[in-house]
């Protein structure tokens, strides 16, 4: 095995949400390349534990870039520096020996930290059960599932914008704090399936409304987020949601 | 201890339907009245609640995670069954049926498995309907693919992300049920006891993982969908936070444990790269479809990869050992699960693993790539298209069906892929074991419900491939709906739980003792320190292959495990507010208890069958040998008060409509 | 639904994004109605053009709409700005923007807000002489053809004599440079004209926008302070 990397970490900590966190170094010895970055976190963190210190929190869950749960902001960027990927699937190998690296929860108003990394992404919960499906009960007495063809070019379409994990880095990289992505990720995928057309335009309203009570920013366009997206949803979502939301408001009724 | 598995009478495909037109019902305005508990978000968790909202039920949910999205059936990846024989190549009810049962080596119950078989056509209509993109053809027509253990193409599938899709189309229902205010979301819960009155569950004691605090919730029925307990091995394919905390909580109150050993190694997870390894990360078994798994022939040439002087494309076609399509012709790359990863092991012990460790075999893409790209040029015209040509076309078919776990792949081990063989090894991936349940999912206590993954009933002693997801979305959207109502009918009278009964404060001071008892524990060692100990024996003693002098020594070894760790392990922090290392702790702790009656069930069980591999009993080309005379029945463990002296139950398995067999896929 | 003009972020999108393309329009009009003085012919086009430009009865109240668009443009980018500063109360130690946006994008507000400054300065050099005080040349008039025309470019050619007030013009014309390469893009996207198939053709037009208007009005000043325009 090749010989282990030594590296500065500059780590958020917070006790709780209400009181104030710093910025604290912690060096880190023998890392090696193989090891995903979480799995150096857990190294620091059994150092940390055998010292009798409190863990760096930090949440995390399926380690393999799907359930959208971890959430680090990465020497300034959201999920580190490499692209289409999250926190857990980034691996050593792509720092450098005696690299210092910054790591510091997602900013944002709507995402309150909880504790160091760890920040409530609850709004993103809420903009969902304010319009984000179709209303079906779920009796299973419904059209047989091939009664409605849809174009395989919608269905992509519509699966692409589907692939959100939910991590919240388009709001955490946005230089507005604008959720936008996320937001019209949800709203294509119904836009485009004959599922979700009629409560198409109720939908976007809803979900745009709460948003915005969220408190998050507005969008102006930068694309920051759909670079730093993991699932590389393109910003042509959000050009469907404005679509959308104009349609919706031109003639609101169905 | 009672078993009665209350299977309705008459032929095995109008069970249902007769259990559905008698089953008692309670009326929309007693619903109102009627409060039950979700534990767990996933596919079961979240289509229960959302079902059982919109039945008009009062529904608390609760997930360990930030939301329920996150479940870990959002991982799942290749699809998922249905019998919808949309391919016309012959599927029926009963052929899933039939192969669910010989898939899991005859250790299944008919009757669950057949209703489970009939109602996974309506899963597809239900999540077509909520949106859920699944593939299409260019005609606009729902694709299928094949997986592990069949002959036929029945499997539905979202790219690689399946699961994600399902869940999310259950996490969108539930949703709108959060949204209307008949289910309330508690995230960042986790269960920690189940409070039994009178006999009946009847609530439970919750930790909120943000604030510390110990939460009393009252319901008229439990319902567990808490997924697996592959995490007992440390290393799986599972989440880091998946855990068996609540189904063994509620094992400790007296719901019967089934067939706890009954583990599914999954054949295609990318190999361990070192000591640091936190999980392991699965490769969709979809990809068998298309990919051929072989090691060299030649030691020689295991030697020259492993001293990286030669590179797996440059082995010669005669020289590769196609191992499964030379063992298993009938079924060849598509055999079940658990041969599969058998034949993986029995490879690598013989010394032709192609890593630095031993432990890996290929999983070559290169014949696909080249039939696709052949395939593609026709489609296209092109005539005498150039090898590159026909690989480039190729590399784009494959990477249409699986591009994002041949991304996932090359991000961890920093390979391409599309042009050197992935490399593979069996991981834990599944548990078939889990809570007892009876024909209506209700665990021997009533009231007591487990659904999905977290119950042992429709697998036997092994998964087929895109079953998990079929099982978890049948038994919270058309199952727990129907069967629930024939107990809450009772419950209309009963009114509003209070939460102040001694009942309560008992389980509350159990789960607070637990803590203290941690909390104050001045150790010197992480939990992962004992949990990873604890996975290292049941990988080496209780793992793919076992044998009764290794299962005696694990069970020894356990027990000082569970020793050393109550004397050792330190949780700093305080219990009061979010504390990551104690919810480890809390889990770790189970998960000891729980490997110890997993080795004590794999002991027990003197034959082979699925998963569970025997040494002592193979046939002689190494295949499982079954005991139907003495094991054809479901190990329905009961808790003594003493996790080394577990009470023994059995539900014998009747088979009634097919034809018990060796099972073959020659 | 619409819960007030200004009601939602999306809202509020709109706005910006329709003030935006209809100031490029007038852009187009004033950059080609300027450019008359590149004839060379003394001014004499351009004087005629700008007096129907001063005295058509549909361009003069177009004035007002154009002022109350630039209003609303400025005052929509503000209530955005702020509410964005707001979205991210505490900001990040180190943050690494030019990974995955650029600059100017991110920078609308400080570009618009020097665009403003120079706006203020030119509106004095020539919209206030002509529609209200007068001009500052001697003599103001000139005559071509029985007619009776405003010496607008005469003026121009005054207020250009001083090199600072020619370098805060190209300046200006630059912020407005960078402005455009975000903002003419960009109010596509805002108005959710964004396919796979126009996109290239977009960002195309947007860049070739950016440089080529920006461009001539920058010549203008240049041109006249240089004597290359007499």
């Amino acid at each position: 095995m090749e010989k282990g990397m030594n590296l500065k970490l500059k780590i958020w900590r917070q006790k709780n949400t209400n009181e104030q966190g710093k910025i604290v170094e912690y060096p880190v010895s023998n890392v090696s390349p193989d090891m995903s970055f979480l799995e150096m976190i857990d190294v620091l963190n059994d150092s940390l534990v055998a010292k009798g210190e409190e863990p760096v929190a930090f949440d995390h869950d399926c380690r393999e870039g799907i359930c959208g749960m971890c959430s680090m902001f990465i020497n300034g960027e959201a999920h580190g520096p490499n692209r289409g990927v999250t926190t857990c699937q980034l691996h050593m190998r792509s720092f450098k020996e005696g690299e210092t690296i910054y790591i510091e929860p997602w900013r944002s108003e709507a995402f309150p930290v909880i504790k160091d990394l760890m920040v409530d992404r609850g709004a993103f919960d809420r903009i969902q059960q304010a319009g984000g499906f179709v209303s079906v009960n779920t009796s299973g007495r419904t059209l047989d599932a091939n009664a409605i063809p849809i174009p395989k070019e919608d269905a992509d379409k519509a699966f692409d914008a589907a692939t959100c994990i939910g991590c919240g880095a388009c709001a955490a990289t946005c230089p507005n704090g604008s959720a936008m992505l996320f937001v019209a990720a949800k709203v294509s995928q119904f836009a485009l399936l004959p599922q979700g057309q009629v409560e198409r335009k109720e939908r976007v309203l809803n979900m745009v409304k709460q948003m915005d009570e969220e408190g998050f920013g507005n969008c102006s366009n930068i694309g920051a987020c759909e670079v730093q997206c993991p699932k590389n949803i393109s910003i042509e979502v959000i050009a469907r949601m404005n679509r959308e939301y104009l349609m919706a408001n031109v003639k609101p009724e169905n | 201890m009672n078993l009665n598995a209350k299977i309705p009478d008459g032929p095995l495909d109008q069970k249902w339907t007769k259990y559905k037109n008698t089953a008692r019902l309670v009326n929309p305005a007693n619903k109102r009245s009627i409060d039950v508990i979700v534990v767990g978000t996933g596919l079961a968790g979240a289509s229960a609640a959302a079902s059982l909202a919109e039945m008009g039920y009062k529904v608390k949910a609760l997930c360990f995670q930030d939301s329920p999205r996150r479940a870990h059936s959002i991982a799942a990846q290749g699809g998922i069954n249905a019998a919808k024989n949309y391919m016309n190549d012959g599927d029926s009810t009963f052929r899933l049926f039939y192969d669910t049962i010989k898939g899991g080596d005859y250790r299944a119950r008919e009757a669950n498995v057949y209703r489970l078989a009939e109602v996974s056509a309506n899963i597809i209509d239900q999540c077509v309907a909520q949106g859920v993109p699944f593939a299409r053809d260019y005609g606009g027509l729902l694709d299928n693919r094949s997986f592990g253990g069949t002959q036929v193409s029945r499997t539905f599938y979202a790219k690689g992300q399946t699961g994600q899709q399902l869940l999310l189309g259950a996490y969108s229902a539930l949703s709108r049920q959060v949204g209307k205010g008949n289910v309330e979301m508690l995230n960042r819960h986790e269960m920690l006891d189940v409070v039994i009155i009178d006999g009946k569950a009847r609530g439970i004691i919750a930790r909120n993982l943000v604030t510390g605090a110990i939460e009393r919730h009252s319901a008229h029925a439990v319902v567990l969908c808490t997924g697996g307990y592959g995490n007992v091995f440390f290393l799986s394919t599972n989440a880091m936070g998946s855990n068996v905390t609540a189904a063994w909580r509620a094992h400790k109150r007296g719901a019967a444990f089934g067939n706890p050993c009954y583990t599914q190694i999954h054949p295609t997870c990318i190999p361990v790269s070192g000591d640091h390894q936190s999980k392991l990360t699965l490769m969709s078994e979809s990809l068998r479809n298309d990919g051929r798994i072989w090691v060299p022939k030649k030691k020689e040439d295991v030697e020259a990869i492993r001293a990286k002087r030669l590179k797996p494309q440059d082995i010669k076609e005669e020289d590769r050992d196609y191992y499964l399509e030379r063992r298993y012709p009938a079924f060849g790359n598509l055999v079940p699960r658990d041969i599969a990863s058998r034949a993986a092991k029995e490879r690598c012990d013989e010394g032709y693993g192609v890593n630095a460790t031993g432990e890996a075999v290929y999983l070559d893409f290169s014949s696909a790539i080249v039939r696709y790209g052949k395939a593609q040029a026709n489609v296209k015209g092109i005539h005498n298209a150039t090898d590159q040509q026909i690989i480039e076309l190729g590399t784009k078919v494959v990477e249409e069906k699986y591009g994002n776990l041949f991304q996932m792949y090359e991000q961890i081990v920093a390979e391409n892929p599309y042009k050197t063989p992935m490399m593979i090894y069996p991981a834990v991936h599944y548990t078939m074991g889990g809570l007892w349940v009876d024909y209506e999912l209700m665990t021997n206590v009533p009231g007591l419900y487990a659904c999905g993954e977290a119950n042992f009933s429709d697998h036997g002693a092994n998964r087929l491939g895109a079953s998990a997801l079929m099982q978890g979305l049948a038994d919270g959207y058309f199952v727990l709906p129907y069967t629930i109502g024939n107990y809450l009918a009772d419950e209309i009278r009963t009114g509003k739980i209070p939460t102040n009964s001694p009942e309560f404060d008992a389980a509350e001071k159990n789960v607070r003792d637990q803590i203290n008892r941690i909390m104050n524990n001045k150790g010197t060692k992480p939990v992962d320190h004992f949990h990873k100990r604890l996975g290292k024996v049941m990988w080496d003693k209780c793992g793919m292959g076992r044998n009764e002098k290794g299962l005696k020594e694990a069970i020894t070894e356990i027990r000082k495990i569970r020793e050393d760790f109550y004397q050792d392990v330190r949780v700093p922090g305080t219990a009061d507010y979010m504390n990551q290392e104690l919810e480890k702790a809390l889990r770790v702790a189970d998960f000891i208890e729980l490997g110890e009656l997993m080795c004590i069930d794999a002991l027990e069980r003197k034959e082979s069958c699925g998963g569970h591999f025997r040494e002592e009993y193979q046939t002689e080309d190494g295949e499982a040998l079954r005991d139907d005379n003495q094991f054809m029945y479901v190990a329905a463990w009961e808790w003594s008060g003493d996790p080394s002296s577990p009470k023994l139950n059995k539900e014998p398995l009747i088979y009634e409509n097919i034809k018990v067999q060796q099972r073959s896929y020659k | 639904m619409a819960k007030g003009l200004f009601g939602s972020s999306l809202m509020k999108k709109f706005w910006m994004a329709l003030t935006g393309i209809f100031l490029i329009t007038f852009l187009v009009v004033h950059c080609l109605i300027n450019a008359m003085i590149f004839f060379d012919d003394g001014g004499m086009t351009f004087n005629k053009w700008a007096h129907f430009m001063g005295t058509n009865l549909i361009i003069r109240t177009m004035e007002i709409v154009l002022f109350l668009g630039l209003i609303l443009h400025i005052v929509d980018g503000l209530m955005l700005y702020f509410q964005n500063r707001r979205a991210r109360p505490v900001k990040y130690a180190y943050e690494k923007a030019s990974a995955s946006s650029t600059w100017y994008s991110r920078s609308m507000a400080l570009l618009g807000t020097l665009i403003l400054l120079f706006l203020i300065l030119h509106l004095y050099h020539f919209w206030l002489k002509t529609r209200i005080t007068g001009l500052t040349v001697e003599p103001s008039h000139i005559f071509f053809d029985g007619h009776r025309y405003e010496d607008l470019f005469s003026e121009m050619k005054f207020v250009f004599k001083h090199l600072w007030v020619v370098i805060v013009y190209v300046l200006g014309c630059i912020s407005l440079f960078w402005h455009l390469l975000h903002g003419f893009r960009s109010a596509f996207q805002s108005l959710g004209f964004n396919y796979t198939k126009y996109k290239s053709t977009i960002a195309f037009m947007g860049d070739a926008f950016s440089v080529i208007i920006p461009s001539i009005f920058a010549a203008m000043p240049v041109a006249l302070y240089t004597g290359w325009i007499q």
